[in-house]
């Protein structure tokens, strides 16, 4: 049809570069950006939603009146609560640490700060197991009332979301060891930082909304 | 993070050594890319489509059986074919079937063959991914069918509506269960699915594939995995809040305790109103391919079509609650839905207006996948008008839960997705089996089935508007709805006898002669390639330079500016030389992933789990085992088996970014690349 058109470039604007750089992955793809990352990208806009109906859930319950048991926010221990709060928040920098240490080819940086990262986000977990106890103990347990239900879904799904990311950094953690993550590899160490910084943030809006938010 | 990994780690730093490395000695990696084996561990795009739209046409048979029994049941008052708990049974297994064993496969399978072979690619981003998101959608499928020797099938409607579904008093048995579980296990696959093809259409374009070039159905598709990207996870909220409440005495839909009885239809159909454009809007996006091929005409506005289906997903999102009119949201809601679902209308109507264009002064020619097209636009508008009706409230609050919905609903999906269905399979039939489907058998089948469909759905208008209500197993004599109800029903029965031309056409097309490379002379890049096209698609990456690139290769301008076809046009593919394409070998060069166990042995953890979750625990405990397991072997897994005897990229090719074998295969450039 239009003659004009065909006599355009070969070439996309922004696309195929011939010799663009290559992504971290190392193989070329229309954006520049790797699959794996692009792939990690796409699964967390979906996790937003998933927390979304979560926190929705807790939402709509909080203001309602519970038939039976106490309700949530009469058990907070908002101190306790923050410190771990502040746990994890660190282990995001950490996590910054260790990406920036294998990024320099930093192997021995790069296994100490994965190891750090772990710690900080088990000790956050731990934190959560104890406060499920505490709970549980003044009375509220899973079945207790709707808030309750809606509280322990929603955090222990976050909790379960940690867990994941605590196996991923030790299984970078092994891989390094055994010398199975070169620098060049550096792409996988971004990838999982994604999902962990992920995490870490939609931990920051669950603690606002169910502990700060009166 | 494993699962999307299908680089493999060993031979980056090891090296030599490392390629001789078993992951795991139980399993070696298979080779066979031939016999019946291939097929469970194939990871090649095109097999995982065909074996999704089989599997969808088994499913197709099964719901449309237990369609028949429904209707069989309705044809004359007081119905003694089925029991209530069976009828119940029978249209919430129809309706699950329909949606999520049916249309949803067979769009992924459309998606799964073409969208690769249209954008330029070897394959998917993630082949292993694809693989498993197949058996992870058998498995879910099988499971939820289980149900009905183990102990009763779902019978609370494709909805599920609490309290009716989570109060084990009025659900009693584990039927809801298996829906439960059933539907998260698929939703599974479809999100792994959705991550896949979205990051291989925005990654792994050909060279000059720019988003504006993209075919319409690729586009459609897109748009429908994003809409399955953020709507699955609300139906696994969903699902996990009721597997909760009736698995472990959670109280969100339990009313005694003040929950709100509106948040499961809130949740359902956010997820939900989204998925019925999940459900249209690739077959839109087929008839936008086999229109203008057929009135051999460009698509009338492509731009438009783009915006349009983008628009419609977006606002997809702002009208679920019109699927609430009647449980009281109050009024200020029903105006604010009222009126969105009004103006999605528009963009649909942009759409129709398309492709009336298209047809309008086109040379028009009526094969199969055209008139099953034409049929989806005039079965569509009817669809769409009736429901546009509902979005009047008032309307709404008559029409609700009658048949007047059930014959809106059937003129979407079944008029609109399931026609596109039919059009698109008969399209590319010959390019993925390479044999023709007999033409003749094919308008028997397609006049039929439009004779069937439009007697059986088309009186149902009238029985809503007399009141009859859906989902009630029998009606008493004298309410005037006999008539209508036995028109339904013979109906019902055209459709079934066209389903058997169509198993007819499929089994004689085996005989039929060969379709050749492009036999309907159409526009896009599949085309170009041999039918069926070779495991590795293209011999040469494609490069295109505008829309419909095949056939502005086709066709030029003479002197005269009149478009001629060209005799010395550039195939991109082998084929062979008796259709004027060179018969060259593929390169030794291409690299292609090699077939693996574990996709389907990961599958098969979570129907273990879900069975241990509603029998013993053990056999979740055995799941999670086998899941982890099969995540572990699966990531020591190399992408290439050295030994699969399938070529390896030449050292000097590897930093060449026009080498073919860099664009599906990682391994190949990083083997040598990165020896860190
Ligand atoms: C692509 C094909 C089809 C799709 C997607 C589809 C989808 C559905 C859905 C979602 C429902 C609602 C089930 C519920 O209320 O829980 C339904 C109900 C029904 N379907 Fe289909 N269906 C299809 C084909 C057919 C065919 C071929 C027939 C008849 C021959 C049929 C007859 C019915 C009837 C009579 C009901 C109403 C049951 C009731 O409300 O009592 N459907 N269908
Ligand atoms: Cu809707």
């Amino acid at each position: 049809m239009s003659t004009t058109e065909q006599s355009t470039m070969v070439v996309p604007p922004g696309g195929h570069e011939p010799h663009a750089e290559h992504a971290g992955g190392g193989h070329h793809t229309s954006t520049g950006l790797s699959n794996e990352k692009m792939a990690m990208w796409t699964f967390l806009g979906s996790e937003c939603l998933l927390f979304g109906g979560l926190i929705s859930t807790f939402l709509l319950y909080r203001g309602k009146e519970v038939v039976s048991g106490p309700e949530v926010r009469e058990l907070y221990d908002i101190p306790f609560t923050s410190v771990s709060s502040f746990i994890l928040l660190m282990s995001s920098l950490t996590m910054v640490l260790a990406l920036s240490a294998i990024q320099r080819g930093n192997h021995r940086q790069l296994r100490t700060w994965l190891l750090t990262t772990a710690l900080l986000g088990s000790t956050f977990v731990a934190g959560q197991v104890y406060e499920f106890t505490a709970f549980y103990r003044e009375g509220l347990g899973f079945t207790t009332n709707i808030q309750s239900s809606a509280f322990y879904v929603l955090t222990g799904f976050h909790g379960a979301h940690v867990t994941i990311g605590i196996v991923m950094l030790l299984s970078l953690f092994v891989m390094s060891h055994r010398g199975s993550l070169p620098t060049g590899r550096s792409e996988t160490v971004e990838i999982v930082g994604l999902y962990w910084h992920f995490v870490d943030i939609v931990w920051i809006i669950i603690f606002t909304v169910i502990y700060l938010v009166p | 993070m494993a699962l999307t990994d299908d680089r493999p780690v060993l031979e980056l730093t090891a090296g030599e050594d490392a390629e001789r490395r078993e992951p795991l000695g139980v399993f070696r990696r298979p080779t066979a890319t031939t016999g019946w084996r291939s097929w469970l561990t194939s990871v090649d795009h095109k097999k995982i489509g065909i074996m999704y739209g089989a599997t969808a046409m088994v499913f197709f048979a099964i719901g449309g059986l237990e369609a028949l029994l429904i209707r069989t049941q309705l044809a004359t008052p007081d119905g003694q074919v089925l029991s209530e708990q069976a009828y119940n049974q029978a249209f919430t297994m129809h309706g699950t079937t329909m949606v999520f064993l049916v249309i949803m496969p067979m769009l992924a399978a459309f998606a799964n063959y073409l969208i690769p072979l249209m954008i330029g690619a070897r394959d998917v981003a993630f082949p292993r991914l694809n693989a498993l998101s197949y058996w992870i959608f058998l498995a879910g499928g099988l499971f939820l069918y289980s149900s009905f020797f183990l102990g009763g099938a779902p019978d609370n409607g494709w909805t599920s509506y609490a309290p009716l579904s989570n109060n084990l008093a009025y659900s009693p048995g584990m039927g809801q269960d298996f829906w439960t579980l059933g539907l998260q296990i698929t939703g599974i696959a479809s999100l792994a699915s959705a991550v896949n093809l979205i990051v291989t259409v925005i990654n792994m374009r050909a060279p000059g594939m720019t988003l504006m070039r993209m075919p319409i159905f690729v586009w459609m598709s897109l748009v429908a995995q994003f809409l399955l990207l953020f709507a699955i996870p609300v139906i696994t909220v969903a699902l996990f809040l009721l597997m909760f409440d009736r698995l472990f005495g959670a109280n969100f839909f339990n009313v005694a305790e003040g929950a709100d009885p509106l948040l499961w239809q809130h949740l359902f159909w956010i997820f939900g109103h989204p998925e019925v454009y999940i459900l249209i809007l690739p077959a839109f996006g087929i008839i936008s391919e086999v229109i203008p091929a057929f009135a051999r005409k460009p698509l009338f506005g492509y731009p438009f079509m783009v915006f349009s289906g983008v628009a419609i997903g977006f606002m997809g999102w702002g009208v679920w609650a019109h699927h609430m009119f009647a449980s009281g949201l109050g009024p200020v809601s029903v105006a604010a839905f009222s009126l969105s679902t009004m103006f999605i209308a528009v963009p649909t109507g942009v759409k129709i207006f398309n492709w009336i264009a298209t047809l309008w002064n086109g040379k028009l020619n009526f094969t199969v996948p055209m008139l099953f097209a034409v049929a989806l636009v005039s079965q569509f508008v009817i669809g769409g008008l009736s429901g546009v009706t509902h979005s009047v409230a008032p309307h709404d609050t008559q029409q609700h839960d009658t048949y007047y919905i059930v014959a809106h609903f059937h003129y979407v999906l079944f008029g609109g997705s399931m026609f596109g269905i039919f059009a698109g399979v008969y399209f590319w039939w010959p390019k993925v089996f390479g044999r023709m489907l007999s033409e003749t058998i094919g308008k028997a089948h397609f006049w039929l089935m439009f004779a069937g469909f439009n007697l059986t759905f088309g009186p149902m208008h009238i029985l809503g508007l007399q009141g009859q209500p859906r989902r009630t197993a029998t009606y008493a004599e004298g309410m005037g709805w006999d008539l209508m109800n036995q028109l339904a029903t013979w109906g019902s029965y055209l459709i079934a006898a066209s389903f058997l031309l169509w198993i007819f056409n499929v089994v004689k097309s085996r005989a039929n002669p060969p379709a050749g490379a492009d036999p309907w002379d159409a526009r896009t890049l599949e085309w170009s390639i041999s039918s069926p096209p070779p495991a590795h698609n293209f011999d040469i990456e494609p490069t295109v330079s505008q829309l419909d690139e095949w056939w502005h290769r086709k066709y030029g301008e003479d002197d005269h500016g009149v478009i001629v076809r060209r005799d010395d046009y550039e195939w991109m593919s082998v084929v062979g030389p008796e259709e004027g394409g060179t018969s060259a070998p593929p390169p030794e060069s291409i690299h292609l992933p090699s077939p693996s166990y574990w996709p389907i042995v990961l599958a098969l953890g979570l129907p273990l789990i879900a069975y241990g979750l509603l029998f013993t625990y053990w056999l979740s405990a055995l799941g999670g085992l086998v899941l982890i397991a099969s995540v572990y072997g699966w990531s020591l897994e190399p992408s290439v088996d050295p030994d699969a005897g399938h070529g390896h990229v030449e050292p000097d090719r590897v930093d060449d970014d026009d080498d073919p074998g860099t664009a599906a295969d990682p391994v190949a450039a990083g083997t040598t690349e990165e020896p860190s």
